[in-house]
């Protein structure tokens, strides 16, 4: 016989379904189907319950092979890397919930970690926007309740937040939205023909790497000054209509993704997109939301938001909490060597960070905490596999719009293995033994 | 064959990429899903090559094996998409510019047809990599 478990949460994206089904067995100890996912949130659920799984810490040996150890053995040798390291560097923790994330805190707070999270390589240049010159936004339930017109800019909802349009921006029924799609406008903003693209009304196909001049084209068009016939590939009667459409909306809402946040331009672009949702507020009511990627991201940058009041590139090496992206940043803190251990949690630079980072990480003490076999435990002395967090433990995590969720259990982890958290604090204990505090 | 063109390069999510990161980066279905350069028609002609063709790519920052197809969604003449990943990493530019967030998109590189290379695996790229 089987059950089945409703209003489970998907912990892939920053989307955060809590609309899953999923079938178990009897027993609780066999995920047998999952309903309502896209074909992402299904695979995370099923992949959990893979044969060839690996169930227990394996360490590095001398020529390269793995042997198995024990979570004890697995804990001692992190905590005494983490103690015998100058300037550690803990990464990661958007694949984890904010239970975690917070020991995680007091342990770099202890040692004087480096404590970066994915939106170093996410949205990391949205923070220090949003820094500069504030955000105006709002939830997915406001979106979904009150827009009629969706923006996405330099993002393909389609592929990396496969329910974001049916959930919330596109395709629901709300409140003053009774129309669904019908009743909404659709823009995409992207280079290439994109999947969300071939669905939108009006397709800005902006030449690569030109978002900023667009934006700043807007912003001349709101107040009906002249532009140049072409801005950023874009005939410019093709701006002003986009931009009176833009005023005329009710409820107006830009979604943005890495085509802004990772080109060159990278936090100027983010600048100038929250600007042009401020002079739209003129007219009308817009609000600016990024498309975080990983479901819990966010919640890394609020619980060190309210740990230390800087949501990223934390630098606590000197006893209190210093930030500077692109001197406490990861990637800067790895090319120029000056951090001498990492800690990896919930996330996978060897897959994600520019080669020359994954090399460096190769050359000092690296730990990685994950369930899966990843290109980052290609680089590892130790590598950690833990319980699936919002499938075999539950706990906090944020969603994009920063509305946090309580994540299910919905599976025993196999016999044995043990959760983020609960390793976390398995080093710490160490850790203070070893401090004497 | 043997012409060599150079591109303006971007990488990024796809739900193949995500599809098949889930189901395991060691396995050959993430390999297939993100060892791959998408290209225009008109770039694949250039390179006088058939789509599937194994191709090199070479930017200033690292060169890579990847599969020339022709893209999924469409991309311009100039332009090539390799998705998020270790291929795409061994040649995106690393610069942060004192943001903290190298830069992904928007890469230059050169790409050569190499019918003989291998695409290797998400592990082996690494250690390929390492091993250089
Ligand atoms: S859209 Fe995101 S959160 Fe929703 S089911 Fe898909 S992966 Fe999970």
């Amino acid at each position: 016989m089987s059950k089945i478990i409703t209003d489970v949460v998907c912990p892939f994206c920053g989307t955060l379904c809590d609309d899953l089904e999923v079938t178990v067995s009897d027993d609780g100890k066999k995920l047998i189907d999952v309903s309502n996912a896209c074909a992402i949130g299904a695979m995370k659920f099923l992949h959990s319950q893979a044969d060839d799984r690996l169930t227990k810490p394996r360490m590095r040996n001398e020529d390269g092979s793995w042997r198995d150890v024990s979570y004890e053995e697995a804990a001692d040798f992190s905590a005494k890397m983490l103690a015998n390291s100058k300037k550690p560097l803990m990464y990661g923790w958007s694949s984890t919930n904010c239970e975690a994330q917070s020991v995680g805190s007091t342990i770099g707070e202890l040692i004087g970690a480096q404590m970066d999270n994915t939106a170093t390589v996410c949205h990391g240049t949205t923070l220090i926007a949003v820094q500069d010159v504030g955000v105006p936004s709002c939830t997915l339930g406001e979106v979904k309740n009150r827009a009629d017109m969706i923006i996405y800019w330099g993002g393909n909802p389609a592929h990396a937040h496969p329910r974001h349009m049916s959930r919330y921006s596109m395709y629901p029924r709300g409140f003053f939205t009774a129309k669904g799609h019908r009743g909404r406008t659709l823009v995409v903003v992207d280079p290439r023909d994109t999947d969300s693209a071939s669905i939108a009304d009006i397709h800005l196909k902006v030449e690569q790497g030109r978002d900023y001049e667009l934006l700043s084209a807007l912003r001349v068009a709101f107040r009906g000054e002249v532009l140049p016939d072409v801005v950023a590939g874009i005939p410019k009667e093709k701006i002003y209509e986009v931009a009176e459409k833009m005023k005329k909306a009710r409820f107006g809402v830009i979604f943005f993704g890495m085509g802004v946040t990772q080109t060159l331009s990278k936090n100027h672009n983010i600048d100038i997109a929250i600007q042009v949702t401020r002079d739209l507020n003129e007219y009308t009511k817009f609000s600016i939301m990024p498309m975080r990627g990983h479901y819990n991201v966010t919640g890394s940058g609020e619980v060190w938001g309210w740990q230390f009041g800087f949501p990223f590139c934390v630098d606590l090496s000197r006893g209190f909490a210093r930030y500077n992206p692109g001197e406490s940043s990861s990637n800067d803190l790895l090319v120029r060597g000056e951090v001498d251990s990492v800690f990896v949690i919930g996330s996978d630079p060897g897959a994600h960070f520019p080669f020359g980072s994954v090399k460096k990480m190769n050359e000092i003490p690296c730990v990685c905490v994950d369930p899966h076999i990843t290109p980052t435990t290609v680089v590892a002395d130790l590598h950690v596999p833990v319980a699936f967090v919002g499938v075999e433990v539950g706990g906090c995590a944020y969603r994009m719009d920063s509305v946090p969720i309580e994540t299910h259990k919905v599976v025993d982890a196999p016999e044995g293995m043990i959760t983020d958290e609960e390793f976390l604090n398995m080093v710490l204990e160490r850790l203070q033994k070893i401090k004497g505090v | 064959m043997a012409e060599k063109i150079e591109l303006n390069l971007i990488s990024g999510r796809t739900i193949q990429q995500g599809v098949s990161m889930e189901a395991g980066k060691e396995k050959p279905a993430y390999r297939d899903a993100c060892g791959i350069i998408e290209l225009n028609a008109a770039d694949i002609k250039k390179l006088g090559i058939w789509q599937g063709t194994n191709v090199r790519v070479t930017s200033l920052h690292g060169t890579v094996v990847v599969k020339a197809i022709e893209g999924l969604q469409k991309v311009d003449e100039g332009m090539g998409w390799i998705p998020m990943g270790p291929w795409a990493n061994r040649v995106i530019d690393p610069n942060t510019y004192s943001t903290g967030m190298p830069t992904f998109k928007g890469v230059k590189v050169s790409v050569t047809p190499e019918p003989s290379g291998k695409v290797l695996s998400s592990l082996e790229v690494i250690e390929e990599g390492l091993a250089l």
